[in-house]
């Protein structure tokens, strides 16, 4: 895996927005704050946190749904910067999103949902070539060819989330990013998009970003994954290292929180309960975000965010104090 | 005697489409001081028993049979005055989305005083001293602070907090929390199932805890109850239904869900999708999902077999591995 060009990458990431806090003030709130990461080809990037930490805003930023306030996102080797790049980036890059009910538009038939960003992309020669390549989409996920016609109220949740990954596929892209495209679905069902996504990787040699809260889905999904707070990214490594041997206090005790199926393994886990809210992402603390609710913090921490760098070999943190706690 | 009773209810929605029966006759004890879990999917009827249980279904929704009966005293068709008295001093129950369960226009202090006052006989300032006390207890920084707040003033961790203050201000036998952490993030989550546990420790409360999170139960539960569209599948210890599943639904949802050591290998999703509870076939509800359904399954229910003294299911697969065993046993 190590060996693969990289795909995609940020480079400084930002992206604030301006929140109005009352008639004629606004404060500044830095949804995502200087991250730095790449995704090699054909790898799963998994992006944990807490709501409000910033996962979605990354996604959207990276792929220039939302102009980034600074930094750069590079595609393939190239910077994307111009009306042209986007255009053609978007072709190759899109998006899962969470919720398949709103995602949808409940006036369209599931083949001009589908068939949406072909016609933008002008992606076909004529009409039979569309149809044709719909219900190939239609098949790759599963989904009854038959039903074309039918509009996306008529569909369960777990259709309405293949008709939105089938949507996503339509303009053959390289990258996906995947909004939590799990979270509304049953357990039962999850299981079935979650292996879809396994499948469609390996035919289409797609590469993702899945961003999810549940952890235990981005494990099993994942290559790598990294976690953020706050607007920052506080750790990256292996799938199976970061979940074993967090680095961060943070990743620390929100691996120990999950809640694992097994009722002996959950009795006997030592939960490190964090103590405190997530600060508003307005006032957020100086320094390191982390600090008002980290067990370890020292004076070094409210002064400088520590240095997102490389403790071991492909294991990234940023924390002031992981020597003493390691 | 058990201090909650629930024989074969029957609850019915009656809606354009045609009745909807979202509970089919389900039962079960509740012990003292016991974490029951109910799980089951959208739809499967695990919180139209809950609030059977309080009688707080909407409008459209009714108990057609069976029975409620807490510490001996039936509580179906007891009518509203009973039930006042049994909301909140006997009952209580929590909800998912604590923004939607507070009242936005009051402050916190408000509308604990107002459950307090409707609840027990105290006057308006040891109502006040009693909330202030509950606040504390649910480990709320800043109590006498937060009374005078309003709830959009709160996260969505505090906010469930005052929620479970509310609830057990009257020191309730049981708590029902319907899927009480679902809308929170994963360390919040962690501090929340940390003081329920520690509160029904202190208080000794029984908790029925409504969730599709197999996770929290296999954290929080002594016994658990499967559901699939309104029906019980499998009752038993927490160990016991993790262990030893009995049913195929229970043994399918098992199989889906990601663990720590099955990273490599994909899941086993259960195929198809949930039932529409609008067309309910004669057989096993699970039968059209269910990949070792037999010709029984399609055409009658299974009824509910005791594989040991703390585990039931009903699946035809137990009845037919049971006849198995006794041929062997008697060919032997």
């Amino acid at each position: 895996m190590e060996n693969r060009e990289i795909l995609v990458e940020a480079k400084n990431l930002k992206e604030y927005f301006n929140v109005n806090t009352g008639m004629f003030r606004s404060k500044q709130l830095k949804a995502v704050d200087d991250v730095s990461f790449a995704i090699r080809k054909g790898e799963t990037l998994g992006l944990v946190g807490e709501s409000g930490c910033g996962k979605t805003t990354v996604g959207r930023t990276l792929l220039h749904l939302y102009k980034p306030t600074g930094g750069e996102v590079w595609f393939k080797g190239k910077k994307i910067e111009t009306k042209a790049d986007i255009a053609e980036y978007r072709k190759k890059s899109t998006m899962v999103f969470q919720d398949p009910y709103s995602s949808l538009n409940p006036r369209m038939t599931v083949s001009d949902i589908i068939g949406e960003p072909l016609d933008i992309h002008k992606m076909y020669a004529d009409k039979q070539e569309r149809k044709e390549k719909i219900l190939d989409l239609m098949n790759r996920v599963g989904l009854n060819s038959e039903h074309a016609n039918r509009y996306a109220h008529e569909f369960s949740g777990g259709q309405r989330q293949r008709i939105g990954i089938a949507r996503a596929l339509a303009t053959s892209p390289d990258f996906v990013v995947c909004d939590e495209p799990v979270s509304a679905l049953d357990v039962s069902i999850q299981a079935q998009v979650i292996n879809m996504f396994d499948e469609l990787q390996d035919q289409m040699n797609l590469t993702y970003l899945f961003i999810a809260h549940d952890l235990l889905v981005v494990r099993h999904i994942s290559d790598r994954i990294a976690v953020m707070y706050l607007g920052k990214m506080v750790e990256l490594a292996d799938a199976k290292e970061i979940y074993d041997h967090p680095l961060h206090p943070y990743s620390k005790s929100l691996m120990s929180a999950v809640p694992v199926p097994d009722p002996k393994i959950a009795r006997a886990n030592q939960r490190i309960v964090l103590s405190g809210d997530i600060p508003s992402p307005l006032n957020a603390p100086s320094g390191c975000p982390f600090r008002t609710r980290c067990p370890y913090a020292t004076d070094i921490c409210a002064e400088t965010m520590p240095e997102f760098k490389e403790e071991a070999p492909g294991h990234f943190v940023a924390c002031h104090n992981v020597e003493r706690i390691n | 005697m058990a201090l909650l009773e629930v024989r074969d209810l029957h609850t019915a929605f009656t809606t354009p489409a045609g009745t909807v029966n979202a509970v089919n006759g389900v039962s079960f004890f509740l012990e003292r001081g016991k974490v029951l879990g109910i799980v089951g999917e959208s739809g499967s009827g695990k919180s139209v028993t809950a609030y059977s249980i309080m009688q707080i279904l909407e409008k459209n929704g009714q108990i057609v049979g069976g029975s409620v009966k807490v510490d001996g005293q039936e509580l179906v068709g007891a009518g509203e005055k009973v039930m006042k008295t049994v909301r909140g001093n006997k009952i209580s129950i929590i909800f998912q989305d604590p923004m939607t369960s507070l009242n936005p226009t009051y402050t916190i202090g408000h509308q604990l005083v107002e459950a307090i006052l409707l609840h027990t006989n105290r006057n308006r300032k040891q109502a006040w001293d009693r909330a202030v006390e509950m606040l504390q207890l649910v480990n709320v920084n800043e109590p006498l602070k937060r009374m005078k707040q309003y709830p959009f003033e709160l996260s969505g961790g505090m906010r469930q907090r005052v929620m479970i203050a509310m609830a057990l201000a009257c020191e309730p036998d049981i708590l029902i929390a319907d899927e009480p952490t679902t809308a929170l993030d994963v360390t919040i989550q962690a501090q929340i199932l940390e003081l329920m546990q520690s509160l029904q420790k202190e208080l000794g409360m029984a908790i029925i805890m409504i969730t599709h999170d197999l996770g929290v139960v296999a954290q929080m539960c002594d016994e658990v109850i499967v559901m699939y569209a309104g029906s019980i599948c499998e009752q038993g210890t927490a160990d016991e239904i993790f262990y030893n599943p009995k049913h195929e639904y229970t043994k399918g949802l098992m199989r889906s869900i990601p663990t720590v050591d099955n990273d490599d290998t994909p899941l086993e999703p259960i195929a198809g999708t949930p039932i529409d509870l609008l067309n309910m076939p004669a057989g096993c509800p699970f039968a059209p999902r269910c990949d070792k359904a037999m010709k029984i399954c399609l055409r009658e229910r299974a009824e509910r077999m005791e594989i040991n003294e703390c585990h039931a299911a009903a699946c035809w697969m137990n009845v037919k591995e049971k006849a198995e065993a006794s041929q062997e046993g008697g060919e032997a």
